[in-house]
């Protein structure tokens, strides 16, 4: 195909992406050294009520935005370095928590909370989805063939399901007195409220998201199992393996690539969790990356949108993400590499 | 495939397997039928703390609504039919009275009358010839589970439900008919091409898919509200504001949307073998010829594939279009927010339920009627590599 052509098919959908992802990030780029901010200007005020023999006067100085003529407030636009990351960060708080070895003071900061947050969330649901996924594939591939169809249907529910409704049906099975919440009250004969506490959100969200991505890794598994050649598995089993070993020695390392592709898509989805703290209403314990830079980007009770702040938590997003993919990719590419030889 | 011998499995482990694979399905569907059953009650059922209560519905069948033994078994009766006949008549009907080259149009036309002949059957003319039926037959009769519709109709007739789900077909038609056109070209030439450029985009894309939305958003939220001040000089006075038009999140849904589909679509054109264009050459057509009268007619189950995913994409999301999006021109996802947060009373809550089961409705019929097609998608990119 000459190259003529081939710009042809893939322009438009180049442009689009160059248009709306490429130039964003350039400008969030630019927005993050950046403040903009109605100009303030100070003007004395004297204002008089009426009272005996004269009037009360008092003159005071007040701060007003500047108004154009159309009676809109005139903004500017300064630079400002890393002042933005500095307000994310806050460092000094995070070094004075380090100076004091005190965790809780630490996780003070937002941005801090957030991360420690986002990270476990993402590193801790990746081993319990690629198990869960494999165990329920390996189940499925033993069932008879007649209730593949509707397993495999029942489990693509949790999956397609959309994210936020997904969270809220959760939380309506636990929240005050639900039925589930009733049900451990019952056994334990104690008080519990799932969403008092931190550790407890968190908990019912590390279920939900292994509830919500162990079908998409069993749907892959369940693929490559169609794949594994039975010949090996047969001589496996002639050589004396006992069914454990010929999971861990023949069929793992079949489905290896499957592995390291559902871990990569993984770490892209957990790391930009954000429905999960709308659906669980935790803003309060528990906040995610994503979540805090959509709570800077949403208007305050005065309709002013933090965009530097939002803007500068982004990047921070951004590079946590890059650092994240780093390992996964330098393998896919080695084995590319390794394929292409 | 029969299993030799020596792979036959003992009875406590297929046992142990089948257990697990029950535990698995009882945890995957609960908490979404459970919130279908809440929909149904009054408040005091829905939220009671025995789940016989949430079931049978004890106070919502003391308000008078309910269904008999009678209803159920006839609803079921029905039920099970109208499904057979979708699956066993109505295509061909649709194939039937469609002019050809049109099937899609016509499988959306089909898919629409039967849905309303559907709810014209079973919610209008079930009741009118239950009514007389239950008070003849006395203890058959009688309402046994606690049933009400109230809440839908709250949700759908009074809080006005119904503008949310037309913005929200709205923006998820946009995005797939777009995101196919654009992405299909694409998948096409990405998939024919061999060159180094051809790698290095697909590489690009994977980065592009693993930005949060978070991050792009903040780079489209100062530019689209100010966005007819910084267009006059092009457009001049008549320079739109970005921020709330369905048309402009379609655009970016789409652009965020792109990665994911060229990938899917060029793992599908790569199974279709070079040969067929190279024959359409000769034949004298030109790449774009090729691609439109011998290609897309034998990729139709990859861009149906691909455009069940864009749907779900545009259909669920929740930041880009609460963050772009003002009140007026809401979709449902987001609007489901505006419900818990003023949910003070525990009517407001199991109204939020029902607008919730609203939402998951159309997914699920989704996944009954194209379930090989999402499979089929999901092991595309990934079993290939």
């Amino acid at each position: 195909m000459k190259f003529k052509t081939f710009a042809a098919f893939v322009g438009p959908s180049v442009f689009m992406m160059l248009l709306f992802i490429a130039a964003p990030l350039v400008s969030v780029f630019i927005q993050s050294f950046q403040v903009t901010q109605p100009i303030l200007e100070r003007v004395e005020v004297e204002t008089c009520t009426p009272g005996f023999l004269t009037q009360t006067c008092t003159t005071e100085v007040k701060t007003v935005p500047v108004l154009d003529e159309t009676g809109k407030t005139v903004t500017e636009t300064r630079w400002v370095g890393l002042q933005s990351y500095k307000n994310v960060l806050q460092m000094d708080k995070f070094w004075d928590a380090v100076g004091q070895g005190s965790w809780n003071d630490m996780m003070q900061v937002d941005f801090w909370r957030a991360l420690r947050f986002t990270l476990t969330y993402t590193l801790l649901t990746l081993p319990l989805v690629l198990g869960v996924g494999l165990a329920i594939a390996i189940a499925v591939n033993n069932a008879t063939r007649s209730i593949r169809g509707p397993i495999i249907f029942i489990s693509l529910l949790p999956f397609i399901i959309t994210p936020v409704i997904g969270a809220l049906s959760i939380y309506w099975l636990f929240v005050g007195d639900g039925i589930l919440t009733a049900l451990m009250e019952r056994w334990s004969g104690q008080n519990i409220s799932m969403f008092a506490q931190a550790w407890t959100i968190e908990l019912l969200m590390y279920f939900y998201k292994v509830w919500s991505s162990a079908p998409f890794a069993f749907v892959i598994f369940y693929a490559g199992l169609q794949t594994v050649n039975m010949d090996t598995l047969e001589s496996a089993v002639i050589d004396g393996a006992s069914r454990w070993e010929r999971l861990r020695h023949v069929i793992i390392p079949h489905l290896m690539p499957l592995i390291v592709f559902i871990a990569l898509i993984h770490l892209m989805d957990t790391y930009r969790e954000f429905e999960a703290i709308v659906g669980f209403r935790s803003q309060a314990h528990v906040i995610s990356l994503q979540w805090l830079t959509y709570d800077f980007m949403t208007p305050d009770d005065a309709g002013n949108r933090a965009m530097s702040r939002a803007s500068a938590s982004a990047m921070l997003t951004m590079i946590g993400i890059v650092l994240l993919l780093i390992l996964p990719l330098r393998r896919t590419w080695r084995d590319h590499k390794g394929s292409a030889h | 495939m029969s299993t030799s011998k020596a792979m036959q499995q003992s009875a406590a482990l297929r046992l142990s397997s089948g257990a697990f694979l029950a535990f698995w399905c009882l945890l995957a569907a609960f908490p979404i039928f459970w919130i279908a059953v809440m929909s149904f009650k009054s408040p005091v059922d829905a939220f009671a703390d025995s789940p016989w209560d949430v079931i049978f519905g004890p106070v919502t069948r003391a308000g008078g609504d309910g269904l008999s033994v009678l209803d159920i078994l006839l609803g079921l009766v029905v039920l099970f039919f109208a499904i057979r006949w979708a699956f066993t008549r109505l295509p061909g009907l649709v194939q039937q009275y469609c002019p050809p080259g049109l099937i899609v149009l016509g499988w959306l036309v089909g898919a629409l009358v039967y849905a309303i002949a559907f709810i014209l059957v079973f919610f209008g003319l079930l009741p009118i010839i239950l009514g007389p039926l239950n008070s003849l037959l006395g203890p058959l009769g009688t309402p046994v589970i606690g049933l009400t519709t109230d809440h839908y109709v709250a949700v759908w007739a009074e809080n006005e439900f119904y503008r949310n789900f037309l913005n929200s077909m709205l923006v998820t038609a946009g995005v797939v008919t777009i995101s196919l056109t654009v992405g299909t070209l694409a998948g096409y030439g990405l998939a024919r091409s061999g060159s180094d450029l051809a790698f290095w985009l697909l590489i690009l894309a994977l980065i592009f898919r693993a930005l949060p939305h978070s991050v792009l958003v903040a780079g489209y939220l100062p530019v689209f509200i100010n966005s007819s001040e910084i267009l006059r000089p092009i457009f001049g006075e008549g320079a739109p504001t970005l921020y709330g038009q369905p048309w402009a999140v379609i655009a970016v849904l789409v652009s965020i949307n792109q990665p994911f589909t060229i990938w899917m679509l060029r793992s599908f054109f790569q199974n279709i073998p070079a040969e067929l264009d190279e024959a359409a050459r000769v034949d004298g057509c030109s790449h774009f010829q090729a691609f439109r009268r011998v290609i897309m007619p034998v990729m139709w189950p990859g861009v149906i594939t691909t455009g069940l995913f864009s749907f779900l994409l545009g259909y669920n999301d929740f930041l880009v279009t609460s963050l772009l999006l003002d009140a007026q021109n809401q979709t449902m996802v987001p609007a489901i927010a505006g419900y818990f947060n003023r949910e003070t009373t525990t009517t407001d809550q199991v109204e939020a339920v029902a607008a919730a089961v609203s939402i998951t409705a159309p997914l699920f019929l989704l996944v009954m009627v194209f379930q090989r097609q999402i499979v089929s998608g999901l092991t595309a990119g990934a079993v290939k590599g």
